[in-house]
């Protein structure tokens, strides 16, 4: 029960990234129908931009651990919407009515580029970052075995809550997520209505990039080790999870993220850590034979 | 005489060989209905598409007028058309938000000016007061719309549940809280009943007394045209063959030729000639 509970928490945490990874994934889908394989570099950068905010902050002489996280978030989420909207602006709008399969493509290589661009300027190497966040607490202890929870897994989780509650808030309640379900449904007809549809989907890819950006920071504090490398098996976990939760839904990608995180915990816990992506990747193939609309999306509809 | 809203000079739209609209100028007014007719494939839509940003037009100016300043249409960007120079459509077949809700189609019609009173939503977000007067008032618009199309009961149901001539009525609606100068429907009345299809002169009437607005206006049903038009403009081929108030054009020898072919002027089918005739 103990090491069930543990497990259950630990999978809550991890569940927490990969949903605010595939935020992004299913809302660039959802908005211009692409699978955008940079997203888990944009996760990746808004890591290392983190880490280096931590440096700087260092060198400045900030020692107050409260402040110092609340400018790490808010620099990681500012640099990283801006590598986002580049991205979106470079790679793919210039694609917009090219064949369908171009800006595929051109995310493909904008990954690649962005792997070898960090390792290039920040080195191959793991870097390391000191725990900053320490401590926590028991939660129950039975036949020898305690429950740990610590301080930062409390902050993730809370962090997290707190972002999709906001998302949410975006998407169903102002004039900019209106403006972001309109483009969903029919972007030209958004278009005739006044919305600036290209300005909507940098937004999207903004949202998505911040999103992904508190993750990379999230990760950075968490397993407190980051190279250049990282952002493909993540982003694909996240890829997963939107594919789970059915891509295009929003609270399926964040449910999909939860599942996705318990699945590979429980599996780590129980049966092996060396099978754990193959966990994952098994449920993406499963969810694409048997469900391939996810838990919660609707089947495909087509434009005209 | 105060300049016409719409001026469209010279248009051309050449797609390939095929010239589908061709040297064509007309003038619309505000506060008047402009009627487009003519065969299938005479090329009416696709005035409307040049219009609304969907076609480059190959060659021609389509100016509208708008608070003192010109707008060129065939330069402006898609939702430009609509944001500033006020251009709002319908489409032949519906094109609903159909997943959003009844109201929520009529919100996001009032997107631009929501956008600038939420700060692009930051306000909207920390739900500052201003943004909150900008939301009701835009929802109290909705509702009046809605009040007006007979949805009111309706308004949080999905768009596509609503039944057919309902949701032709809500595009209206929806194009109308654009607040645009220039109204385009493209075939409102296909579709519609008999009944309905009176319901919908009644909104087109009081729409040009009560809003002043210019409406261009695609038919085919002659009892909409000729009851509710103040001039019509007749293609065929992509070229203009007639223009002027309705009773003029459907007298006019070439018009009759046009949608009957060259025999007809022998005899023509009884439906056709009442049609073109007597419903007026």
């Amino acid at each position: 029960m103990a090491y069930f509970l543990q497990q259950l928490i630990n999978g809550l945490t991890l569940g927490s990234i990969y949903g605010l990874i595939a935020i992004g994934y299913t809302m660039v889908y959802g908005i211009i129908g692409m699978i955008n394989f940079a997203h888990g570099e944009i996760y990746m950068i808004g890591a290392f931009v983190a880490l280096i905010t931590f440096l700087v902050l260092g060198v400045v002489g900030v020692s107050y651990v409260p402040l110092a996280l609340l400018v790490m978030l808010l620099a990681t989420m500012l640099f990283t919407a801006a590598y986002g909207w580049t991205v979106e602006r470079l790679a793919y709008r210039p694609l917009r009515h090219s064949f369908r399969l171009a800006p595929l493509i051109s995310a493909i290589g904008m990954s690649i580029f962005l792997q070898n661009y960090v390792q290039l300027l920040q080195g191959a190497r793991v870097k390391a970052l000191p725990p900053i966040v320490h401590g926590g607490f028991t939660l129950m202890q039975s036949d020898g075995f305690s429950v740990e929870v610590s301080w930062l897994q409390i902050g993730i989780l809370a962090l997290t809550l707190a972002l999709m509650a906001g998302f949410s808030l975006v998407i169903s309640a102002t004039p900019l997520g209106r403006a972001q379900r309109a483009c969903e449904q029919d972007m030209t007809m958004a278009a005739l209505l006044g919305i600036d549809v290209d300005r909507t989907i940098s937004t999207a890819f903004v949202i998505g990039a911040a999103l992904a950006a508190v993750a990379g920071l999230m990760v950075t504090l968490y397993y407190g080790v980051i190279d250049f490398f990282i952002g493909f098996l993540a982003g694909i976990k996240a890829f997963t999870a939107a594919v789970l939760g059915g891509i295009g839904s929003l609270p399926g990608a964040m449910l999909g993220g939860l599942l996705i995180g318990l699945i590979e915990a429980f599996w780590s816990g129980y049966f092996s850590v060396e099978y754990k992506d193959v966990a994952v990747f098994v449920i993406l193939v499963l969810v694409l034979i048997f469900r391939p609309t996810g838990l919660l999306g609707r089947p495909e509809v087509e434009k005209v | 005489m105060r300049p016409p809203l719409l001026e469209v000079e010279h248009l051309s739209m050449r797609f390939g060989g095929l010239l589908a609209v061709d040297d064509l100028s007309f003038a619309a007014r505000a506060g008047e209905i402009t009627a487009i007719i003519g065969p299938n494939g005479a090329g009416k839509t696709t005035v409307f598409n040049c219009l609304t940003g969907f076609y480059r037009p190959s060659i021609g100016r389509l100016t509208l007028h708008r608070g003192g300043r010109r707008h060129l249409l065939e330069r402006l960007d898609g939702f430009r058309i609509a944001r500033d120079a006020g251009v709002a459509r319908t489409f032949q077949n519906i094109r609903l938000f159909a997943g959003m809700s009844v109201l929520e189609n009529l919100l996001v019609a009032q997107h631009a000016p929501l956008m600038r009173a939420s700060l692009y939503s930051i306000a909207g977000l920390l739900g500052l007061p201003g943004f909150r007067r900008a939301e009701r008032a835009a929802v109290a618009k909705a509702r009046d719309w809605l009040a007006r199309i007979d949805l009111l009961a309706r308004a949080d149901d999905p768009a596509g549940s609503l039944p057919y001539g309902a949701q032709r009525r809500l595009e209206i609606a929806r194009a109308l809280c654009t607040g645009p100068a220039l109204l385009c429907l493209d075939e409102p009345a296909a579709g519609l009943n008999a009944r309905e299809s009176a319901e919908l002169n009644r909104l087109l009437l009081a729409i040009r007394a009560e809003l002043g607005i210019g409406v261009l206006l695609i038919e085919h049903d002659m009892s909409v045209v000729m009851g509710i038009s103040d001039q019509v403009v007749v293609l065929d081929y992509g070229r203009k063959i007639a223009s002027g108030p309705p009773a003029d054009v459907r007298r006019d020898p070439v018009v009759i030729k046009a949608y009957l072919g060259e025999e007809a002027d022998e005899e023509l089918p009884p439906d056709i000639a009442r049609d073109l005739a007597g419903r007026g």
